[in-house]
């Protein structure tokens, strides 16, 4: 029996990817477990592996389409012998490839999920519990990602996107205004929506406040000179950031109320410890993650971290290595920067901006001197976390890093 | 036979099978290791042949009840060791259906003690072992862990086998102990105390807690209390239980309480003192897997610390049930097939004890709901009301319902009474499919049946019950 191969979601939040390549034609046979297509998300690239054997009859949607939503049929798989059906063999009409029609250089392509959505007037599905809290908060369904079965809407869902977000516009009207002069319009890439939508939501939604210190830095610069000198041909060189890992991890572990996320009913202590780092890529910024970051060596923190990010520049991370996560660092470090304030990546409860460090005049007793300094910003949700606690924390943290050898024992 | 597999399943309890099983439908090759027998505790030593046990004291009871039906008969007996027997007999059956399933999946199975033993390249490799010597050393990159529970040791009541009994001897009796103490109120040890209670045996049940079965709803703690003393059971709460003094044939010991001090002397005593994850000697040192206590630390997926190793069921934690353990074997083989199964929510886990009456229930008590911010609505309906109930002469009973005021959300649910086992599925479904107290209301219960105790429980919550 003619069977459709659907557009699968490759996280819990996606709900449209580009098909970026077919792997097989029209014809071939496939196995259980071929990699027939590769996906592109708002995040990665990801292969597509056929869970039944057949022969791929039919290719419903063509490569480079963009913006095609979750469960559209892709693909017919028949049977050997069977006739090949000219469409989706299910009753949902296939979506018919849109490319096929050159679009005009100068305007934006059109919204090929919008445009599914009316075709095959898609349905929504959403659990009654989600639904009455959907309209009890004044919040669209079709706004929502289902991360339920088959992408339905539950609970967590309504949750996750905050109390009382007007139905309408989500964000502040991002729509252009009459503009004079040339202007280069440069279609929004799906991260880049993403990006705007995630912490448009965390500025909107999440009541932020910073708390600051300065951390001296010698001590740590100076044992990591002595670890890289131990490495013989190179074979390991840590970071700063490899270090300051480390240290967030075992601060969170000392002052565990900060490794927490708040949703309406209960506040969720993490055991484990999972740090997501944020990476800028071209396209925008990913945070992939450092799991049990207190638990690892500097050494395993310093190859997983760069394998991520380079992995992450490559577009080639899995949903599981940057979703997940239970507090952030951002490292501007290397831009020379002062200090710094960052927005909370929800939906934790914290995270950490570290800026360059730097020689500055510090006091010592009744004595100037000279120190590297560096100021680090921790941003925390007020709803699950008070101002004390972020403050405890900062010491730990500072304790830490200005007595490195914890990092090492 | 390559040694090489998809995925190798340690233990062929309710968790490991289930995943074999799982994994087999989905295209893997499987190996599972068990060492003692298929069907693990649940089906061998646990659920199953505590269930044939429980069904035997039901009719005993019930053939102590004839002249309310309209019966009589002389000389009802009973002969323990046939009771025994078919209980045995049905934990043989069900465990060699196991191995029938195994093998109709194409699952191999290897008859030993299995053990993590290092890396191969992307692999992992466990060896087996039988009567102390290697047979076999397979690989995967998948390993899932599922070896289990045993009951906890206390210091001071260990179990003898004789005098103090674990789970097993307490379902081999060779002769009824006229008294015993059973020390634990959770599922297993109220099991045994409605069991022994309802073949005759004086019971007393001695509770560290303030209240026996802790993990219920207090309501419904009281109501269970309530009928259990009312068959004649001695419960005693927040009790300690002094030194086990052994005789020939025979155990005396103090219990103090809030209510005083008392002796006590019994043939036997039952220890239901929780449980501990089996996790010695699987070669967990020298991975990353964590381990708190006794049991497996996992994320929602069954994943441990050391990538490509999984642990589901009793060793990866509470709550200790064969539900729980088959259900994470699923998600966790469907998480290894690059599937996207959804997490177990604790809460949507049900939780129920097969004693006489029966207690069932599912998400939080009305207490834990208003501790965790809930602004609730409780509905409470009695078997006493139910056309059913009172003809089938269980009038012994109760529902209660505890919904969100403002999202209709069923927070809990919590039955006690004749066959609430069999009904809760009903709440569980309507928490997993997050159904609101509308299409509770909106759906037709068939008539007469107990369940209709539940509409009305949840009509009580809201509207105002009907029959009552
Ligand atoms: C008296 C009693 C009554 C119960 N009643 C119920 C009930 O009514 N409902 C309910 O849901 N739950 C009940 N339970 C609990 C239920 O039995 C367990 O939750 C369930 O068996 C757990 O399944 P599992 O697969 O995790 O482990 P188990 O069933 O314990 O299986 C583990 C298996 O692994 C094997 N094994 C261990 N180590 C190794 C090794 N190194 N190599 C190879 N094999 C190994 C063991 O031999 C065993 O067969 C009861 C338990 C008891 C004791």
């Amino acid at each position: 029996m003619a069977t459709d191969i659907l557009m699968p979601a490759l996280s819990p939040t996606m709900t449209e990817g580009k098909l970026a390549r077919w792997l097989k034609n029209e014809g071939d046979k496939v196995s259980a477990g071929d990699v027939i297509a590769e996906i592109e998300t708002d995040k990665a690239t990801m292969e597509v592996e056929a869970v039944d054997e057949g022969i791929l009859g039919r290719i419903l949607v063509q490569e480079g389409i963009e913006g095609v939503a979750v469960n559209t049929p892709i693909a017919v798989l028949v049977e050997e012998g069977e006739d090949v059906p000219a469409a989706s063999s299910g009753q949902t009409p296939a979506i018919v490839a849109p490319a096929a029609e050159p679009v005009a250089a100068s305007t934006p392509p059109a919204s090929a999920k919008a445009a599914s959505r009316e075709e095959s007037s898609e349905r929504i599905f959403v659990s009654p519990l989600a639904k009455r809290m959907a309209k009890d908060r004044g919040i669209a369904l079709g706004s929502l990602n289902g991360t339920g079965p088959n992408g339905r809407i539950l609970k967590r869902d309504v949750e996750k996107s905050g109390n009382a977000a007007p139905v309408a516009p989500k964000a502040a009207p991002a729509t252009a205004v009459a503009i004079e002069g040339d202007v280069k319009r440069v279609p929004n890439s799906t991260m880049r929506k993403v990006i705007a939508r995630r912490l448009t939501e965390s500025k909107t939604q999440v009541p932020h406040f910073y708390v600051s210190v300065d951390i001296e830095l010698d001590a740590l610069l100076a044992l990591r000179s002595k670890l890289n000198a131990t490495a013989e041909d190179n074979s390991f060189k840590i970071s700063v950031n490899d270090m300051m890992i480390k240290a967030v991890g075992l601060a969170l572990k000392k002052q565990p109320g900060l490794n927490v996320q708040f949703t309406d009913a209960e506040t969720l202590h993490f055991e484990n410890v999972d740090i997501s780092m944020a990476v800028s890529i071209p396209e925008g910024l990913i945070t992939p993650i450092i799991r049990n970051a207190d638990l690892k060596s500097l050494r395993e923190i310093s190859r997983e971290a760069k394998d991520l990010a380079k992995r992450a520049r490559a577009g080639k991370l899995k949903p599981e290595e940057f979703q997940g996560g239970t507090f952030s660092i951002s490292n501007m470090g290397m831009f020379g920067v002062r200090d710094f304030a960052a927005i909370i990546n929800p939906p934790q409860a914290g995270i950490l901006a570290i800026a360059s460090g730097e020689k500055r005049a510090v006091v010592r007793g009744d004595q100037l001197a000279i120190a590297t300094v560096m100021t680090a910003t921790l941003s925390v949700d007020h709803r699950a976390v008070d101002g004390a606690l972020g403050a405890q924390w900062l010491n730990a943290l500072r304790d830490i890093v200005q007595n490195p050898y914890t990092l090492v024992v | 036979m390559s040694d090489t597999f998809d995925l190798i399943v340690v233990g062929g309890g309710p968790g490991g099978y289930v995943a074999a099983l799982r994994a087999s439908q989905l295209g893997m090759s499987v190996a599972i290791v068990e060492s003692t027998h298929f069907g693990g505790v649940c089906l061998n030593w646990g659920c199953i042949p505590t269930k044939a046990l429980l069904r035997s004291s039901e009719i005993h009871h019930l053939l102590h009840d004839l002249g309310t039906f309209g019966f009589s008969a002389e000389n009802v007996s009973f002969d323990l060791p046939k009771i025994v027997a078919r209980s045995r007999g049905i934990a043989r059956r069900m465990g060699g259906g196991i191995a029938h399933l195994l093998k109709k999946a194409k699952v191999t199975t290897f008859d030993g003690r299995a053990k993590l033993a290092g890396r191969a390249g992307e692999a992992h490799k466990v060896s087996i072992t039988k009567d102390g010597a290697e047979v076999a050393v397979i690989k995967s990159p998948n390993v899932i862990l599922a070896t289990g529970a045993r009951g906890r040791q206390l210091p001071g009541l260990e179990t003898d086998g004789k005098l103090i009994w674990g789970a097993r001897e307490a379902m081999t009796p060779a002769e009824l102990p006229k008294r015993l103490l059973v020390i634990g109120s959770g599922a297993i040890g109220i099991e045994f105390a409605s069991f022994y209670r309802n073949m005759g045996s004086e019971v007393t049940i001695a509770e560290v807690a303030d209240r026996i079965l802790i993990a219920e709803d207090p309501e419904i703690s009281a109501a269970a209390r309530k009928a259990f003393e009312k068959q004649g059971m001695k419960i005693i709460t927040g009790a300690k239980v002094g030194p086990l003094q052994k005789g020939e044939n025979e155990v005396s010991t103090t219990i103090e309480s809030a209510s005083g001090t008392i002796d006590l002397t019994v043939d036997r005593v039952i220890c239901a003192v929780g449980i501990v994850g089996n996790v010695e000697d699987l070669g967990l040192e020298g991975t990353k897997v964590q381990v708190d206590r006794t049991h497996i630390i996992t994320d929602g997926f069954c994943r441990t610390a050391e990538p490509g190793i999984y642990a589901i069921g009793d060793v990866a934690g509470a709550p200790w049930l064969a539900h729980k353990a088959s259900h994470e074997g699923i998600l966790c083989v469907e998480k290894i097939a690059g599937r996207s199964p959804q997490p177990l929510h604790a809460l949507n886990i049900p939780g129920c004890t097969y004693s006489r009456p029966q207690i069932a229930s599912v998400g939080l008590s009305e207490e834990k709901a208003i501790a965790s911010g809930h602004k609730v609505r409780v509905g409470r309906f009695p078997f006493m009301a139910n056309g059913k109930a009172v003809a089938m002469g269980e009038t012994e009973g109760m529902v209660k319902t505890v919904f969100d005021a403002t999202t209709g959300e069923l927070l809990g649910a919590h039955m006690i009474g004749a066959e609430v086992t069999e009904m809760i599925q009903g709440y569980v479904i309507a928490r997993t499919g997050e159904l609101t107290e509308a299409e509770l209301i909106e759906t037709v219960f068939p008539h007469p049946t107990i369940s209709e105790t539940m509409h009305e429980a949840t009509l009580a919550a809201f509207d105002g019950p009907l029959h009552i």
